[in-house]
C-alpha cells in the first residue's frame, strides 16, 4: 500500500479551503462565525454608519443615507459633552489601572506565599467579580449615599457634597468600585503566572541576602511581566468601556455630567436619541484611543 | 498558510453576512394590503400589574366573539425602557400590531423610522380620535397625522404625607401651599421641624424624561398650559420659565430636596414629605402612607392650574399584517365600557371629553380620584428630535438648578437655543 503523490483537483480545492486538518478547521469554525457575526460585521457596519447620515428604519422603509465624510467626527469632537466624557474616562483609567495592577500583583503574591486562610481569601476576592454589578451597585449605594454607612462612620469628616453627588469624588468612587469588583479576576491571572516563576530564583536571591521587598521587585515583578501586560491591556479596555457603574451608581453620568463616559453617550445618542451616526463616530474614536493606550502599555512594559 | 485560510473563511462569512443584511429589508412590513386585512394580531401591554389584568379581560372578551381574529396580549419585552424595546422591534421588523404604552415624546422618532401607521389615513381614524378626546387631540398630531390614539393620563399633582405635615405643624386637610412663597415656607417648616429629612424628593437623575416630574408640571401651571416648544421654538426662556427654575433652584440650594436619588421609596420610608405623582399613587400607598393631594404650586397660587398629563397612548405599527383587525380591536378596547373598566382597575384617567360625567358613579364611590379628573392638563409637544431636546433640557437644568454650577439665566437661554436648533433641524 502506498500513498499517491498526486492529488485530484477536488482534493486541492478542499485542502485550500479546509487545510490539511479539515476537522481542526471545522472545530474552529463556530468561533470564526462568532467573531465575524459579533465583532467583525458590527465593527465594519459601525465604520460605514460613522461616515453617513444614518438612522435606523423599519424594514422596507427606504430613506436616503448620504455620505457625509468626517461631519459626524467633527460634530462629536466639537461637542463639549463628548470631550468631557473622554476626560472623565481618563480620570477613571488613571486611578483604576495602576490600582488594579499593583493590588492584584501584591495580593496574588501574598496568596501564593501561603498566607493563612488563603483559600478563603481567594473566594472572597473572586466573589465580587462573579456577582452581577447591578446587585453590588445596590450595596455601594447604601454604603456611599449621603446618609450611608460610610458617612455615618466618618461623621463630621464625611465629604460635603457626598461621594456620589460630588463632581470631584464621583468618578474616583466609581474607579474604586470597579477596581474592587474586578480584582479577583486579575489576582487569578497573577496566581497562574506566579506558578511559572522558578522557586530557585527566590532561593538564590534569599541566599544572596535579598530581603522580601528586593525579592519581590527583582524576581517576582520581572517574572510576571507578560501577565502585567495582559492585565494592563485588559484593564484599559474594560475601563474605557465603562457603562454600568455610571448608569446605575451615579444615575446616568451624574452629578452634572461628572461621570458621563463615552459608552454612556453612545447609548444615549444611538439608542435613546436615535442618532446612530454620531454614536458610531464616538465609538470609533474610543476604539482608536483604547488601541493607542493598549499599544503604549505594551511598549512601556516590554522587556528590554 | 493557516492564517490565510482562516482569513479567507472569515472574509467569505463577512460577505455572506453583509449580503444577508443588505437584502433583509422588507421582511417585516405590513404592506399595502395590510391596512384592511383581518386575522390574528399581537398587542403589547405595559408591565403594570393592573393594566395587564385589564388587558387580559379585554382580550378575552374580544376573542370570544372573534375566533378568526384572535388577539394575543403580552407585556412589552424587558428593556431599560419601553421606548428602547419598541425602537429595537421597529428596526428588526418584529413590532406587534398595537402597543398600549406609548409616550408622546417617542412618537416623532418612530414616525421618522417609518414604524407607525398614520391613523388619520383610516376612514374613521381622525374622527374617532377627535370625538373621543375633543380639542385636546391636536396636541397629539405629528406631521399633521395621528400616529397615536390618546388613551389615558396620570395628571401630576403634589402628593404629601399627612402625618409628616401634621408633625411639621401644617394642616394636612388645608396645607395652604399654593404659591411658591407658601410652598417654600411649608417646605422649610418640614425640614426645620425634623418631621422629615427632606420636604420633597423629585428624582435628580439625568434621564431625558425627568423634567416631566419636576420642571414641566410647574411650567405648564405657571404659563397656563404653554408647551415646552410651540410653533417650532422653545417657549421657556421667559418670566414663567425663570419663575419655575428659580423656585426649584431655591428648593435645592436650601437643602429642601436631596441632590441624589433615593435608595428606597422615600415616601414609604418617611424620608420625604412630598412627591409629584399621579392617581396611580393612591393605590400604591394605600397600605403604607396616608396621603393627600394638592395642585402644583404657581407664583400666584392659582386654584386650578394646568398640569402635566403624563399620558400613555396607543400606536399601531407598520409591521402589522392585519391592520383591519388591529383598528377594530383598538376601538373596542377604548370603548366607553372598556375605558370604564380601565379606570376601575387602575385609577388612571381615560382621555375622554366626558370623563367626569360618563363615570360619575365611579368618582362618587372613589372621591380621592375625582380631583385628578378635574385637572386641566397639557402634554409633551410632538417635535422633531424630541428625546434629544428633552435630554439637552435636562442636562442644562441639572447644572443650573440642581447643582448650581451655572446660572438659571444661562440654563434657560442656552437650553432654548439648543432646542431651537434641534427642532428646526
Amino acid at each position: 500500500m502506498s500513498t499517491s503523490a498526486t492529488t485530484t483537483p477536488s482534493g486541492t480545492a478542499r485542502r485550500r479551503w479546509w487545510g490539511r486538518q479539515p476537522i481542526g478547521s471545522l472545530l474552529a469554525l463556530p468561533y470564526v462565525v462568532f467573531v465575524v457575526a459579533v465583532f467583525a460585521y458590527p465593527l465594519g457596519f459601525a465604520v460605514w454608519i460613522a461616515f453617513h447620515d444614518y438612522f435606523f428604519t423599519a424594514p422596507g422603509v427606504e430613506v436616503p443615507k448620504p455620505f457625509v465624510g468626517l461631519d459626524n467626527f467633527a460634530a462629536v469632537l466639537t461637542d463639549p459633552q463628548v470631550l468631557d466624557a473622554f476626560r472623565n474616562i481618563g480620570v477613571f483609567l488613571v486611578i483604576n489601572v495602576p490600582l488594579t495592577v499593583v493590588l492584584s500583583m501584591v495580593l496574588a503574591t501574598a496568596l501564593d506565599r501561603g498566607v493563612r486562610w488563603a483559600a478563603a481569601y481567594r473566594v472572597a476576592f473572586y466573589v465580587p467579580y462573579l456577582t452581577a454589578s447591578v446587585s453590588l451597585v445596590g450595596v455601594w449605594l447604601l454604603l456611599f449615599s449621603s446618609r450611608g454607612l460610610v458617612n455615618t462612620v466618618l461623621g463630621p469628616l464625611a465629604p460635603d457634597p457626598s461621594w456620589l453627588v460630588s463632581s470631584s469624588l464621583a468618578m474616583p468612587t466609581i474607579a474604586l468600585y470597579v477596581t474592587w469588583k474586578q480584582l479577583g479576576f486579575y489576582i487569578l491571572l497573577y496566581l497562574a503566572a506566579l506558578q511559572n516563576v522558578p522557586r530557585e530564583l527566590h532561593e538564590s536571591a534569599e541566599t544572596d541576602g535579598a530581603n522580601a521587598w528586593q525579592r519581590f521587585w527583582a524576581v517576582t515583578v520581572p517574572g510576571v511581566r507578560t501577565t502585567t501586560v495582559l492585565v494592563l491591556v485588559l484593564a484599559i479596555i474594560t475601563g474605557a468601556n465603562l457603562f454600568t457603574e455610571p448608569y446605575l451608581l451615579t444615575n446616568g453620568g451624574g452629578p452634572d455630567g461628572a461621570s458621563v463616559t463615552p459608552v454612556l453617550l453612545i447609548y444615549q445618542r444611538g439608542i435613546q436619541q436615535q442618532n446612530p451616526d454620531t454614536a458610531a463616530a464616538i465609538g470609533l474614536l474610543l476604539v482608536v484611543v483604547v488601541g493607542l493606550l493598549s499599544l503604549a502599555a505594551n511598549r512601556i512594559t516590554r522587556e528590554r | 498558510m493557516k492564517h490565510h485560510r482562516i482569513v479567507g473563511v472569515a472574509a467569505t462569512l463577512t460577505a455572506v453576512a453583509l449580503t444577508a443584511a443588505c437584502s433583509g429589508g422588507g421582511g417585516g412590513g405590513g404592506g399595502d394590503d395590510a391596512a384592511s386585512a383581518t386575522g390574528p394580531i399581537t398587542v403589547w401591554l405595559s408591565n403594570n400589574e393592573q393594566e395587564v389584568a385589564w388587558g387580559k379581560d379585554v382580550v378575552e372578551a374580544w376573542n370570544a366573539d372573534h375566533p378568526d381574529e384572535k388577539v394575543t396580549a403580552q407585556e412589552i419585552p424587558a428593556g431599560s425602557s419601553s421606548e428602547e424595546a419598541i425602537t429595537a422591534a421597529i428596526t428588526a421588523g418584529t413590532a406587534p400590531c398595537l402597543v398600549y404604552n406609548i409616550s408622546s415624546a417617542a412618537v416623532p422618532g418612530w414616525v421618522r423610522q417609518g414604524g407607525l401607521v398614520n391613523l388619520s389615513e383610516l376612514e374613521d381614524g381622525a374622527s374617532y380620535i377627535e370625538d373621543r378626546v375633543g380639542d385636546g387631540a391636536q396636541t397629539y398630531l405629528t406631521d399633521d397625522g395621528y400616529y397615536q390614539l390618546p388613551w389615558k393620563s396620570n395628571p401630576v399633582m403634589v402628593m404629601y404625607n399627612k402625618a409628616v405635615f401634621e408633625k411639621a405643624g401644617i394642616d394636612p386637610e388645608n396645607p395652604d401651599m399654593a404659591t411658591y412663597d407658601d410652598f417654600l415656607a411649608g417646605a422649610r417648616k418640614i425640614v426645620d421641624s425634623g418631621a422629615a429629612d427632606s420636604a420633597i424628593w423629585p428624582s435628580p437623575t439625568n434621564e431625558f424624561f425627568q423634567p416631566w416630574f419636576d420642571f414641566y408640571p410647574l411650567y405648564l401651571a405657571e404659563s397656563g398650559g404653554t408647551p415646552l416648544v410651540e410653533d417650532g421654538a422653545a417657549t421657556f426662556d421667559d418670566e414663567n420659565g425663570t419663575a419655575v427654575a428659580d423656585f426649584w433652584a431655591t428648593i435645592y440650594s436650601e437643602g429642601l430636596a436631596p441632590k441624589e436619588a433615593s435608595t428606597d421609596d422615600a415616601m414609604s420610608a418617611g424620608t420625604t414629605a412630598m412627591q409629584l405623582a399621579g392617581p396611580w399613587a393612591i393605590a400604591s400607598y394605600a397600605d403604607s402612607v396616608d396621603v393627600g393631594f394638592m395642585p402644583v404650586p404657581t407664583s400666584s397660587g392659582e386654584a386650578d392650574p394646568v398640569t402635566f398629563a403624563d399620558s400613555k397612548n396607543v400606536s399601531m405599527f407598520t409591521a402589522c399584517e392585519n391592520q383591519g383587525t388591529a383598528w377594530e380591536f383598538l376601538k373596542f378596547s377604548t370603548s366607553e365600557e372598556n375605558d370604564g373598566a380601565l379606570l376601575e382597575a387602575t385609577g388612571q384617567m381615560p382621555l375622554r371629553t366626558d370623563l367626569a360625567t360618563t363615570y360619575a358613579d365611579y368618582f362618587a364611590d372613589n372621591p380621592a380620584y375625582e380631583v385628578f379628573a378635574d385637572q386641566r392638563t397639557g402634554d409633551v409637544p410632538s417635535i422633531p428630535n424630541s428625546v434629544e431636546a428633552w435630554q439637552a433640557f435636562r442636562d442644562a437644568y441639572s447644572s443650573a438648578v440642581i447643582f448650581g454650577t451655572t446660572s438659571v439665566e444661562e440654563f434657560l437661554s442656552g437650553a432654548a437655543e439648543k432646542i431651537d436648533g434641534l427642532v428646526q433641524g
